[in-house]
């Protein structure tokens, strides 16, 4: 493993002197967040989000399994985040740093608990059998900010994804191959999007989507994950420097206005993505 | 260095394992990226065969992983300070050494002061593969700084190998443009980094990004870069 090197105090002291101007180093404003590029692969479910030059890559797929003894009636939702160093040096692809364990309980914490997908919807047969839903995130290339990346990656390819279509007469379960009935789409109830502060200077100053060196060089930071229904579905600080309340509800508003973007942008995408695919399998026929 | 343009071949691209049969001269020195194997002159790495007659073949190629070798210029940042030497990270896999002597006019008495995290200027006295490189703050024929040293202020950026060397020449055009319009001061580090310094943090935000995406631009690319720049400015 590469030990992660620390910035040079002249990189940190001139990272503090533009904040001080609200000026970033890599040009953007400090409520600027970088431009978000969607571009599915060929089969339902698989997403590559580009956050400027962070990468994550996504893979919805579903199996049928017994479902949980104390949850009989809901299906499964599994994300994997395991982060190789082909994002970054510094990562190790066998023990999880503190960094990747934070990164995949935020993911965890905005889809799964926050009830995005529809788990009951997924039942087959209560007690027997259920979809289980894997999440697989590959975290590409690390330039800050890996967090609100996976996060955009795996609610928009929950989003694309399609299942078999299942039907149920009495005791007997049927699953459609997806080349005789068209797959059918998951049931979503909300977009849950991640959007991450960070903090500097004993909390003077904040920027919203921190690049890798402004990550080396924050004091603190903080993620919040809202819907456009303006719910908070997730808010996470783990150490770092104190925030004053009026700083937490400022970035809440913050995040706000960043998520509408934000799904806007996704909706756009699987429109375009839905389309393309009408009119290349009606071409084709 | 005048490169000789009236090559009698075309501009040839090679990958590694590739056999030079071009260089027939008596006397051949071969630079970098090229091997001598029994007969053959073979490529060890992926580039453009470059030649400067008589003799001197070598190939351009382009990376970001930086490998020391004697006499090129680099950019480090100081990681350990003890008391004959410094341990300085220049990228390469180990750290290099500093020792606490190597500036103008440093004697026992009168060493100087770098603290961690800080960036200097240096040269590489002695590198081979089996041991960490020896760095020094002097030039070795003169003995006097002549800009080697300590770095403050400015800010730093990583590039690729290739960028750094075309960063080195003056009249590239991206230095060129961006000359005309902002006074700064630059040291550009083989080792992939180069510190940028300006008079406001505004000036020096907006080179260091422009320097950065030059990489792959030609030359009207670049002026377009540069004009939109500064309307912007």
């Amino acid at each position: 493993m590469v030990k992660a090197t620390k910035p040079s105090s002249n990189e940190r002291e001139f990272v503090l002197a533009a904040l001080k101007e609200k000026r970033r180093v890599d040009g953007r404003g400090i409520y600027d967040v970088r431009s978000v590029q969607i571009t599915f692969g060929a089969d339902y479910g698989q997403v590559e989000i580009q956050l400027g030059r962070t990468r994550v890559a996504a893979k919805v797929s579903a199996k049928v399994e017994r479902p949980r003894n104390d949850k009989p009636t809901e299906g499964m939702l599994f994300f994997n985040t395991e982060i190789s160093p082909m994002a970054c040096p510094t990562f190790d692809s066998g023990s999880r740093s503190e960094e990747e364990v934070l990164i995949s309980r935020i993911i965890e914490k905005s889809l799964r608990r926050s009830r995005a997908i529809d788990t009951e919807g997924l039942c087959i047969v209560a007690g027997e059998k259920v979809w289980e839903i894997r999440v697989d995130l590959h975290f590409l290339d690390h330039d800050g900010n890996l967090v609100d990346c996976a996060g955009i990656a795996a609610i928009t390819a929950l989003s694309h994804f399609r299942r078999p279509d299942v039907t149920v007469v009495g005791e007997e379960v049927t699953i459609h191959p997806i080349d005789q009935r068209n797959p059918v789409p998951l049931s979503i109830h909300h977009i849950p999007i991640c959007v991450s502060f960070a903090f500097f200077d004993e909390g003077q100053f904040l920027v919203v989507d921190p690049n890798y060196l402004e990550e080396r060089v924050k004091k603190g930071d903080m993620t919040v994950t809202m819907n456009i229904h303006k719910e908070i579905c997730a808010l996470s600080k783990a150490g770092g420097i104190p925030l004053e309340m009026d700083q937490v509800l400022r970035c809440s508003q913050i995040a706000l206005i960043k998520v509408t973007e934000t799904t806007e942008q996704i909706q756009k995408a699987l429109e375009t993505d839905k389309a393309a695919r009408k009119s290349k399998s009606s071409g084709a026929k | 260095m005048e490169i000789d343009q009236e090559q009698s071949h075309q501009p040839r691209i090679v990958i590694p394992g590739d056999i030079i049969n071009e260089a027939t001269e008596k006397n051949i020195t071969l630079g970098p990226g090229l091997r001598q194997e029994g007969e053959h002159i073979v490529a060890t790495k992926a580039g453009i065969l470059k030649h400067l007659s008589p003799g001197k073949w070598w190939i351009e190629s382009n990376q970001k992983r930086y490998i020391a070798s004697t006499g090129e210029s680099v950019v480090g940042r100081i990681s350990v300070r003890l008391t004959e030497y410094y341990r300085v990270n220049i990228g390469t896999a180990h750290s290099a050494i500093l020792p606490a002597l190597a500036f103008e006019g440093a004697t026992k008495r009168n060493k100087p002061n770098l603290a961690v995290g800080d960036l200097v200027y240096c040269r590489v006295a002695m590198a081979n593969r089996d041991m960490e490189a020896e760095l020094e703050c002097v030039n070795p024929a003169t003995g006097k700084a002549d800009g080697f040293g300590g770095l403050k202020g400015g800010f730093v950026i990583k590039c690729s190998l290739g960028l750094c060397r075309r960063l080195l020449d003056p009249t590239t055009m991206i230095l060129r443009l961006l000359g005309e319009h902002f006074p700064f001061e630059m040291a550009v580090g083989m080792n992939g980094c180069v510190w940028i310094n300006s008079n406001t943090v505004k000036d020096t935000i907006m080179l260091a990004n422009a320097i950065q995406n030059s990489e792959y631009l030609d030359d009207d690319e670049c002026k377009t870069m540069v004009q939109g720049l500064l309307a912007k400015a």
